[in-house]
């Protein structure tokens, strides 16, 4: 079974610089791996570690630096790391992002039975690209998955959490699946897991190299664009402070707040 | 293109129409007064005919128009065969602003809407508005809620999705004279490759009870411990309300993901909020912004909690929900 595990390097959000395109400066910005694609990266190696006929390919597009997230997965049990970094490909929106990626996999990967994503990348919280990707692709998505309950050559069987319930669904491959938090155990490195990531090769493509146009890419090949950022409350009141319990009190009594 | 705003209108696994729908009618038709009063719409998916039950609510709800395809594979939403056949019917309609609820199956269906008509999608707007120039400016919370940004498309339609309760349906019924269109779909191609074996009706029913609650006691890392939320929860019992937290006090462990009040939790709007040992960072308070009235207690006077706040007490939530039990 061939893998191919998406996952995204993100900014330290409390930390937020703007270019004056209104797109994210991510220079000089910490970085960490989506916390989402934690749980991913988590629930393939566990598929792996049950079954040596898994490989796993893990890929991100960013910027050079996007690579450590790479290493991290190979040290944990990925197989190989693949990296879409080109200039071209900045300030790319949900969009964009799921065209790069799914013409990667299309020129590059295309012998693959499963995706797997985090539901969410926790900067910009949109739940697209995966979606996006399945769409490019042509092929069915599972978002919302909690687990991954069974998989057999040519599907496989997952739990999704839903606002509504519990849903248990089993899926013919190839397929996209859009993984939530699990409660699996963190999979941690060991000595030659870290060894293994150092050492490993990361493949990197560029724009020409998965046969995109600058025009289909990035920034201009994006159809939303962000006309204004602004920091904002939603709510216009001025608070009016109160100094002792019995005031607190009757406030909220006059609020609703009686039973 | 025609000019229209498009609402997509969710079955949910009870069969009733999730009442995103209607909340997004009412901005719809906000919006539709922005552009010379541009038809607002409905697409609906059916596993069979159009009932007059459905019919009724929708009249009742606005909606100029509601074009619906009928099939007995649309008995369950599967992503693969309701993405093709939405498609399909989008292209039909050919609207100009297509509206979706950023429910669980509004966001897994959106994105394949809008890669395969090659349009801008914008997700989890907490408001939308018309441009100078007649566009749709969908503003949503960004980088953890740290910023705004308000979002354009540059083709068509120009897409976005709505949480629950971010908008509110319309006050007084609107009886329209609503035409029902069926579309002329092929679904006879349709296949899915998904089977969906089973389905447990979630038990816990915390998730609904804070999305409809009126009154909402909630915890952040201010509360410290569990015992810090067990006072919550006794202010909460004396209220008759249900509690609530942000995502740091999650984090810790205090309270249950599903009480998760903000950006990446829910979005609340209850009659009286209070937050207790809440700071108030913005992911937290776009969740909490359509609260009629909120109450804050915070023992940092300079907390961000405090510039939304309607009322504000500075004191240790420690020492002060205890008396203020008492008092009630």
């Amino acid at each position: 079974m061939k893998i191919i595990l998406c996952i995204k390097q993100v900014p330290d959000t409390s930390d937020i610089k703007w270019t004056e395109n209104n797109t994210i400066q991510r220079e000089g910005l910490e970085s960490i791996l989506n916390p989402y694609d934690l749980y991913s990266l988590d629930s393939v190696v566990k598929l792996k570690q049950n079954n040596k006929d898994v490989r796993i390919s893990a890929i991100t597009m960013g910027p050079n630096q996007s690579e450590k997230v790479l290493r991290r997965a190979i040290s944990v049990g990925v197989d190989e790391g693949v990296l879409l970094s080109d200039k071209k490909f900045s300030g790319a929106d949900t969009y964009a992002t799921g065209k790069t990626i799914a013409s990667a996999i299309k020129s590059k990967l295309n012998d693959f039975d499963l995706i797997v994503c985090g539901q969410f990348a926790v900067d910009g919280d949109t739940a697209q690209t995966g979606p996006s990707i399945a769409n490019f692709l042509d092929i069915p998505q599972i978002t919302y998955v909690k687990e991954i309950l069974d998989y057999q050559d040519d599907s496989i069987t997952v739990l999704r959490e839903l606002d509504e319930g519990i849903e248990t669904v089993k899926v013919k491959l190839p397929a996209l699946i859009c993984m939530l938090k699990s409660d699996y155990e963190t999979v941690r490195a060991n000595i030659n897991g870290i060894k293994k990531a150092q050492l490993a090769e990361i493949t990197t493509y560029t724009i020409e190299d998965i046969g995109l146009q600058p025009e289909e890419a990035g920034l201009k090949g994006s159809p939303t664009y962000v006309s204004k950022a602004f920091r904002a409350s939603g709510r216009d009141v001025t608070c009016e402070y109160l100094n002792d319990i019995k005031s607190l009190s009757e406030a909220i009594k006059t609020t609703g707040g009686t039973k | 293109m025609s000019s229209e705003i498009l609402i997509w209108a969710e079955i949910t696994h009870a069969k009733f129409i999730h009442p995103v729908t209607f909340e997004l009618a009412s901005k719809a038709i906000e919006l539709s007064c922005k552009k010379n009063n541009i038809p607002v719409s409905a697409l609906i998916f059916l596993e069979s005919e159009l009932t007059e039950d459905y019919k009724e609510v929708f009249c009742l709800n606005g909606f100029d128009k509601v074009y619906y395809v009928s099939c007995d594979k649309f008995n369950r939403y599967k992503s693969d065969i309701y993405a093709k056949a939405a498609i399909e019917a989008v292209k039909l309609i050919s609207p100009e602003i297509m509206l979706t609820g950023a429910t669980c199956q509004g966001r897994d269906l959106a994105p394949r809407i809008s890669t395969a008509l090659h349009t801008g999608l914008t997700a989890d707007c907490t408001s939308l508005d018309i441009n100078e120039e007649g566009k749709l400016a969908a503003t949503r919370p960004t980088f953890g809620g740290q910023l705004m940004a308000t979002i354009l498309s540059k083709n068509s339609p120009q897409m976005a999705t709505v949480r629950a309760n971010v908008f509110k349906p319309l006050e007084n019924t609107v009886r329209k004279n609503t035409e029902f269109i069926k579309l002329d779909i092929d679904t006879s191609n349709l296949v899915s490759a998904i089977d969906i074996t089973d389905f447990k009706k979630k038990i816990s029913s915390s998730v609904n009870e804070i999305n409809s609650a009126e009154i909402i006691v909630a915890g952040g890392r201010g509360m410290q411990s569990k015992e810090g939320f067990e006072l919550l929860k006794q202010l909460a019992k004396k209220l008759g309300g249900v509690v609530g937290a942000s995502r740091l006090a999650v984090e810790m462990g205090l309270a249950d993901a599903q009480c998760q009040i903000g950006q990446t939790g829910k979005t609340v709007s209850p009659k009286l909020y209070i937050a207790c040992g809440i700071s108030g960072a913005l992911q937290h308070t776009v969740g909490i912004a359509n609260s009629t009235k909120i109450v804050a207690i915070n023992s940092d006077k300079d907390a961000e909690i405090f510039k939304i706040a309607n009322y504000g007490f500075v004191g240790d939530a420690f020492e002060v929900i205890p008396k203020l039990i008492e008092t009630l």
